[in-house]
């Protein structure tokens, strides 16, 4: 149920090209717009964009340096969204575990149903 | 833009009837998802779920038996769920052999259930890594960096 509180963070990294933008900022450290830009297919405005929205999903954070404004993640932020996937996913896991449970026993019940009728 | 996305499945060793009655019906259901379960399973139909001391509402959206169920819940109290403010539960039932099914769950945040299948299937195509294992792998980047 945790999942929802944190829409924001989720469709921050929902994004396939804010995807590419947050990952070469993971790879790289302290990266600036313009050096993203010249690495992906899209435009400088686009990469602006993306990082605005990583910076409202708290996921990177920004300090000027000279006149560039360098760009780095924010490790305990992807680490938390991290953990909430892995634990969301290992949910769903028990529960199909449960349900192969309960389906394969249902299943040998009317097999053995099936041999008495016979 | 699109929500949170998770994807999982598991291979049952049983027809997939058998699958099918156990995860929608209602006494089946309480024993792997709530605690307890006051659901039809219709389409449209409105039930209610008991998570120990918590609970909430659920809408039934697909019942293609026995290959499709889907549900949304996770919205907002006193609202009526829908696409854009909940999340949508899809189980997929494919028959591999006549005593074995293959159970896929889907489950994703709100603004993808509203897109066109066309595009939910390039967004899903363009994911074949998996939330999970994308940040993962961004985690074992950081961590060696």
């Amino acid at each position: 149920m945790t999942a929802q509180a944190d829409d924001e963070l989720w469709s921050a990294i929902g994004d396939p090209s804010r995807r590419r933008v947050l990952d070469l900022v993971v790879s790289n450290g302290e990266v600036s717009a313009s050096w993203l830009a010249g690495r992906v297919p899209f435009s400088r405005q686009a990469v602006s964009k993306h990082l605005v929205v990583l910076e409202q999903a708290r996921l990177v954070s920004r300090r000027k340096q000279g006149r560039e404004v360098l760009y780095r993640v924010e490790a305990d932020r992807l680490d938390q969204a991290t953990r909430a996937m892995a634990e969301l996913a290992a949910q769903w896991d028990r529960r199909l575990g449960v349900i192969k449970r309960l389906a394969e026993a249902a299943h040998a019940e009317n097999k053995k149903g099936n041999r008495r009728d016979a | 833009m699109p929500g949170l996305v998770i994807d999982r499945e598991i291979l049952i060793e049983a027809p997939v009837e058998v699958v099918w009655r156990t995860i929608t019906e209602p006494d089946q259901m309480s024993q792997w998802f709530a605690t307890r379960v006051d659901l039809v399973v219709e389409p449209a139909a409105h039930g209610y779920m008991q998570f120990g001391d918590q609970g909430g509402p659920v809408v039934v959206e697909v019942v293609d038996p026995p290959a499709r169920f889907s549900f949304r819940w996770n919205h907002p109290r006193g609202e009526e769920p829908v696409a854009g403010n909940s999340m949508l539960v899809e189980f997929t039932l494919t028959p591999e052999g006549d005593e074995r099914t293959r159970l896929r769950v889907v489950e994703s945040g709100h603004e993808l259930c509203a897109w066109p299948d066309a595009e939910k299937q390039r967004y899903a195509d363009e994911h074949r890594e998996g939330w999970a294992e994308y940040l993962d792998r961004l985690a074992g980047v950081l961590a060696e960096r």
